[in-house]
């Protein structure tokens, strides 16, 4: 199999698309809001309770879409639980750069090493909108969502 | 002097598929297979060369100047429109307006000739196996006029209701839109059968023929046909260009949709007048290279034996749906009698997208996705599907590319 497609749909990402994390319609939510790319159908919601120490006390997604895009929400709830929104804003950015193949040095090596199992994407400019989706839907969730 | 029957060669598939250049070259190193020809055709070097010729020895803008160069661009840009004509055997040629595609031929019937007469509560029938391009010009006029949207079903096989539409056409209905070719899942409609009914009730029809034109042989005036619209670059022609043939006397009494130049007759301060169809709808330079390159698309498939392409075809469509049903995780949406070389399905637990992108790296490219059809996805109750459309440059190892890659991708995805 060539090397790009192995990278992409490696088995740790598999397994999240597979066995989703943090899954399914979250009761008492402060902060909800739907993602969707007409162009593929995707689709994904966000679920989040913000503590008042300004940390991700609690997330979870629910959605329907390929494999990238439910593995990508999958791992973002893996590792926003817990943060910090400023933390989480850092995570995306450096997300960002990953998926586009650029650098992203703001990442501790932690978060860089799970963050670039996703990084093959950046081989498949058509698909980056998915790995992206649950990201930008938890940005919106934040900013605009307050239930 | 005895009557010509003029004979056209035997059709060879193989021959026609090296008129393609594009088919020679490879993606990730591996032979191209281009299975997306529904979304867009691929052109024919005769196409390539005559576009770049014309611009290179006639080309001007047309209808205009008096020099030489503008009339023989006139004169190409005319024969072209003789060219639709006779391809869809219409009786004028006055009858053929040019658009840019397929999508501005049936947002000007929406516009000039629907939404002036239309009243809150008329009825527009269409089938929910339509494209968005021949739904959402109509929501326009339910959302602006208060048009009333009549949906036919089609069967679990995906054959259009013939009397479930002739049903839904009432006393209200002011147009039966319908496609001549799904899109999605292939059914050729009975457009006769439907004109027929419709007129017997006084409606007028218009065909969505993007698809339909290009695997057909389309007769307006035996189709008795109200309306019938085509896009180029599905016709193995040039993007940009497109025709909606329309009866004269519709045309006669339709408004302009665009303003500008080259549609009037007269100009002044207080006061116009419009020309007559078709420059009339024809508003601004058209695009004349394209419409010169669409002529001799079409010149070029019509001279070919097209019963035996379309036996090509649907030898290709049949043996493609065989060789997938050896897979108990795909199901295939659009089993309709006779229905065109459209294969669409979905697979068991593997996402459209991510199919398409694993077929892609073996050069094979399908379309993923809602195919602009969300009305029948939904009546599907599907979110998405791949789509392998096939035109009459594929063959059959085209269709064992496309199956070794599914059986790739079910490794991959499923291990």
């Amino acid at each position: 199999m060539d090397n790009a497609l192995r990278e992409l749909y490696q088995e740790v990402i598999l397994d999240h698309s597979r066995h989703p994390r943090h899954y399914g319609a979250m009761e008492g939510a402060s902060h909800k809001a739907d993602g969707y790319n007409p162009l593929c159908g995707d689709r994904v919601t966000i679920y989040l309770k913000l503590g008042d120490d300004g940390r991700v006390a609690d997330i979870a997604f629910e959605g329907k879409g390929c494999a990238i895009s439910q593995a990508s929400a999958s791992m973002m709830t893996d590792l926003l639980k817990g943060r910090t929104r400023e933390d989480a804003e850092k995570l995306m950015e450096g997300f960002l750069h990953l998926v586009k193949g650029e650098d992203a040095p703001g990442l501790s090596d932690d978060d860089r090493e799970t963050l670039e199992v996703m990084g093959g994407i950046s081989e498949f400019p058509m698909r980056v909108k998915c790995a992206t989706l649950a990201w930008h839907t938890y940005k919106n969730a934040v900013e605009e969502g307050a239930t | 002097m005895t009557a010509q029957t003029t004979i056209k060669p035997a059709f060879d598939a193989e021959a026609a598929r090296a008129q393609f250049p594009i088919l020679s070259r490879t993606v990730y190193g591996k032979p191209l297979v281009y299975l997306d020809s529904g979304a867009s055709a691929q052109k024919p070097a005769v196409v390539l060369d005559a576009m770049r010729d014309f611009a290179q020895t006639d080309y001007s803008n047309v209808h205009r100047g008096v020099h030489f160069l503008s009339a023989a661009a006139t004169d190409a840009y005319e024969a072209a429109r003789r060219t639709v004509q006779k391809f869809l055997n219409a009786a004028r040629e006055d009858e053929i307006v040019f658009t840019k595609g397929g999508t501005e031929a049936i947002n000007l019937v929406a516009y000039s000739y629907l939404m002036p007469t239309i009243q809150p509560g008329d009825e527009i029938v269409l089938s929910v196996m339509e494209h968005h391009s021949n739904i959402v010009p109509w929501h326009f006029l339910r959302e602006r006029c208060g048009a009333v949207l009549r949906w036919v079903d089609v069967d679990d096989d995906g054959s259009l209701d013939v009397a479930a539409l002739d049903a839904a056409i009432g006393p209200k209905t002011k147009l039966v839109a319908i496609t001549h070719m799904s899109n999605v899942l292939g059914t050729v409609t009975p457009l006769k059968d439907i004109v027929a009914r419709a007129h017997a009730k006084g409606v007028p029809v218009l065909a969505d023929g993007c698809q339909g034109a290009v695997h057909e042989i389309v007769d307006v005036q035996a189709l008795d046909i109200d309306f019938y619209c085509l896009t180029g670059h599905k016709l193995y022609g040039p993007t940009g260009i497109g025709a909606l043939y329309a009866r004269r006397a519709h045309l006669k009494g339709m408004r302009p949709f665009n303003g500008g130049g080259e549609m009037i007759r007269e100009v002044s301060r207080d006061r116009i007048t419009y020309a007559d169809p078709p420059a009339r709808f024809e508003a601004g330079t058209p695009p004349i290279i394209e419409a010169a390159g669409l002529g001799v698309a079409l010149e070029w498939l019509v001279g070919l034996d097209r019963a035996a392409v379309a036996a090509h075809e649907h030898d290709l469509i049949a043996y493609a749906r065989q060789q997938v049903s050896q897979f108990n995780w795909l199901k295939v949406i659009g089993d309709a009698p006779g229905k065109g070389a459209i294969l669409s399905f979905e697979a068991d637990g593997m996402h459209a997208h991510d199919l398409a992108t694993i077929l892609d790296r073996e050069g094979v490219a399908v379309r993923a996705g809602h195919h602009c059809a969300q009305v029948l996805m939904e009546r599907f109750d599907v979110a998405s599907t791949t789509r392998a459309s096939f035109a009459l440059y594929n063959n059959r190892a085209d269709v064992d590319a496309l199956v070794a890659g599914l059986a790739k991708a079910r490794e991959v995805l499923h291990g």
